[in-house]
């Protein structure tokens, strides 16, 4: 099995509410999977149900090739978007409690938690109480304690919310090293940039529906639209322009008449560039055509609008 | 360790940690003994005061009969009339001047006898006087009569009629009060456990909701789990209140009563005063109220102690369980405290039902139709069926049908409860924001 977890036809209502549709997705092993969607698409309840905190009506989830069950909560770690800590209990007490919880044996446990309070720098604090922490320190306790029982599967709802840049930057490099040791990821957030980052694999959902899966790089590709991105030092650009808009799509283009640069961008009928450069034929000097590959951000934007309409 | 072991270890630790539950649990026994303390030490300077009373007699009569005790003083005004008397009574700050005027009987002087005092005399001091009169007035009756005291004595003996169950045991008038006392008194421990931990639990549903940890435990553990292992170490820190209470409130009571040197008894005495005084004659028997007493104690170990405190626990156990999952459910499906009222007053009326039906008719009517039906229905039975229960079960007290019907009814109910408090906190737990209805409420146990 190559896959740590297949949805299969998922279906669940919450009263006359439809909050996942029908969706099916594989999660391939070992890879970051970008599971996107605006508010509301369904994400947190398919990731509740993968964690078994509510159930489907119909559909099934397996999960390394066996149907989902009590036991393979210890195998999957859960950082929900909703997190918190008990405000009143010590630091490390908490995080022993909450890895005992997930099965780990006490005194492993602490052996673990040892070396990753150090590894991430906040050996102090075991004795702290939580209230006494500022956001972004109790954040990286609730990682901790998220990723402390080795999971197969980490599933991360908006994992860098409440991070200043330099510890999400942390956070981004541990996700990247858990994942270099084997660990399936899947990935929930909105923040697109960090999508472009981390995801191998991405699956679009929508009003209840899977509307887009795959693996990015082939979804780029298939979403790129033959748009390229052209710059060429003309003296003058009036009549070329003129001459290219009636016979290609030209947008944007813009013309420094005192650096003699014209740019613009241009869809072509097909991938091949050389129709263009043919066309220019010596008229300019062409200093730069880069082909425009969406970025997920596009991409989810452009999905969703057209699901709407 | 299971889950749900860590979960009732880390719920009871929490709450046994707390510094509110810590203060709560020794301060109360203190406030509580130093209540009875000051209670029993003022009781005692009341008796203490001794009373001065002035006597200004004009009639021949009752010359012999005002003598000073322990607890009042007379003093006798002689040779003076009742406006200097009144006057000699304010100056020399007695209590009050009692003014028998001079007439041809003793009749007519009692008549028109007066007692004066500053503010309206105390109870017990006009019926002491009132006493000497009616005394004084008896045995000049019985002398018209020609009937002399010591015979008089002899017919004059009160009656108690003498009772006795149908299987023979004899017993004492009032037992079935004192029982139900007794009954009431694990009732209303289990109704106060159930409104102080239930209120604890809730508490604790809310706060993990608030703080936002609730999402990270379930998805390790079964929310059931997580559920029953707040109810059940809540029960475990109440539970060790319960007896550091009792062990150390005891304890202080002893060292109490011996520092200030308090006879416990002193508590008690006032039921035997009015006994005392509604003897005829106003002859006091306190060798027969001690065995009296003895009776009724005799009468305390006799009943089935054993079984009240087996009963108790099963009532106990399963009302606390019924009682505390709605608890947890209320907190579950709403986001802060201010939210919760409009659901604890529907909880806190079988409760209080519970606890005045069986004050009011249980004591009177232990078997009793209202008494029946109030014990067998789920969310009154664990108070009321105690109530009855002092009573026995079988012939002459509680039918085995109806504790049995009882207990099964509550199982049943407890299951159902249980069942249904689960899914509303399945999925109160993870909303946010809104304040739910009893028809949202109702939705959710169908998701």
């Amino acid at each position: 099995m190559n896959n740590i977890l297949v949805a299969s036809e998922v279906t669940k209502h919450f009263g006359a509410h439809t909050a996942l549709n029908k969706v099916s997705l594989e999660i391939p092993k070992n890879c970051i999977y970008g599971l996107l969607g605006p508010n509301g698409a369904g994400k947190t309840t398919l990731i509740r149900i993968i964690n078994q905190i509510i159930f489907p009506d119909d559909g099934a989830i397996f999960f390394d090739g066996q149907a989902l069950k009590g036991d393979h909560i210890s195998l999957i770690g859960y950082l929900p978007e909703e997190r918190g800590l008990y405000k009143s209990m010590k630091v490390g007490e908490q995080a022993l409690y909450l890895a005992q919880l997930k099965g780990l044996h006490k005194h492993e446990a602490k052996k673990r938690l040892k070396y990753w309070f150090e590894r991430l720098d906040i050996g102090d604090w075991w004795n702290k109480k939580v209230q006494e922490l500022s956001k972004g320190m109790a954040q990286k306790i609730q990682f901790i304690v998220t990723v402390l029982h080795q999971p197969k599967l980490l599933i991360f709802d908006e994992p860098f919310s409440g991070f200043d840049p330099i510890n999400a930057n942390i956070i981004k490099e541990e996700i990247l090293q858990l994942k270099a040791n084997g660990t399936s990821i899947i990935f929930s957030t909105h923040r697109m940039e960090s999508v472009e980052e981390l995801c191998d694999h991405i699956a679009l959902i929508h009003q209840s529906e899977k509307i887009l899966d795959g693996k990015l790089s082939d979804i780029k590709k298939q979403y790129k639209n033959n748009n390229f991105e052209v710059g060429m030092a003309i003296d003058q650009a009036d009549d070329l322009l003129q001459e290219l808009t009636t016979n290609f799509e030209i947008r944007e283009a813009q013309f420094d008449a005192n650096e003699k640069q014209l740019n613009f961008k241009i869809q072509l009928p097909t991938n091949d560039t050389r129709q263009l450069l043919d066309f220019i034929d010596g008229k300019a000097n062409v200093n730069q055509l880069v082909e425009i590959i969406p970025s997920a951000s596009d991409i989810f934007i452009q999905t969703v609008q057209q699901k709407d309409l | 360790m299971s889950k749900l072991a860590l979960i009732i270890k880390r719920e009871y630790l929490a709450k046994v940690r707390n510094k509110s539950f810590i203060i709560m649990t020794f301060l109360s026994p203190i406030l509580m003994v130093g209540m009875v303390v000051l209670i029993a030490y003022l009781t005692q300077l009341n008796d203490n005061e001794k009373r001065i009373i002035g006597v200004f007699n004009e009639s021949i009569y009752f010359s012999e009969d005002f003598k000073s005790d322990d607890e009042t003083g007379y003093a006798h005004l002689k040779n003076t009339n009742l406006n200097a008397a009144i006057d000699s009574t304010l100056t020399m700050g007695y209590y009050g001047l009692l003014h028998i005027p001079s007439k041809t009987s003793i009749e007519e002087a009692s008549k028109h006898a007066y007692f004066y005092s500053k503010e309206a005399a105390s109870l017990s001091s006009l019926k002491e006087i009132e006493l000497v009169f009616e005394e004084r007035l008896r045995d000049e009756k019985l002398r018209q009569l020609g009937v002399s005291k010591q015979e008089f004595e002899h017919i004059g003996d009160a009656f108690e009629i003498n009772t006795s169950t149908f299987s023979g045991e004899e017993n004492l008038k009032g037992i079935s009060e004192l029982k139900a006392s007794i009954g009431g008194i694990f009732g209303y421990l289990i109704m106060m456990f159930i409104i102080i931990y239930g209120g604890f639990v809730m508490r604790s549903v809310i706060e993990e909701k608030t703080s936002r940890i609730i999402e990270v435990i379930i998805s390790s553990v079964r929310p059931f789990q997580l559920m029953m292992g707040k109810i059940i170490g809540t029960a475990f820190a109440g539970v060790t209140q319960f007896i550091i209470w009792i062990i150390s409130g005891g304890i202080l009571l002893l060292i109490a009563f011996a520092v200030f040197d308090i006879d416990p008894s002193v508590l008690n005495s006032t039921t035997e005063i009015t006994s005392t005084m509604n003897l005829p004659g106003g002859v006091s028997m306190p060798a027969e109220s001690n065995e009296l007493l003895g009776g009724y104690l005799q009468e305390f170990f006799k009943l089935p102690l054993l079984m009240l405190v087996i009963f108790f626990l099963i009532y106990f156990v399963l009302g606390y369980l019924i009682y505390s999952s709605i608890y947890a459910a209320i907190g579950a499906a709403v986001d802060n405290e201010t939210d919760t009222q409009q659901f604890i007053f529907p909880i806190i009326l079988p409760l209080m039902l519970a606890i005045y039906v069986g004050f009011f008719s249980v004591f009177s009517n232990p078997h009793g139709p209202i008494a029946v039906g109030f014990s067998l229905f789920p969310l009154t039975s664990p108070i009321v069926m105690l109530m009855r229960l002092p009573n026995g079960i079988g012939e002459g007290g509680v039918p085995l049908w109806q504790l049995i019907t009882s207990i099964l009814l509550l199982i049943a109910t407890f299951i159902a409860i249980v069942w249904l408090a689960a899914k509303i906190y399945r999925i109160g737990i993870l909303m946010y924001g809104k304040k739910p209805t009893y028809k949202e409420l109702f939705k959710w146990l169908r998701y």
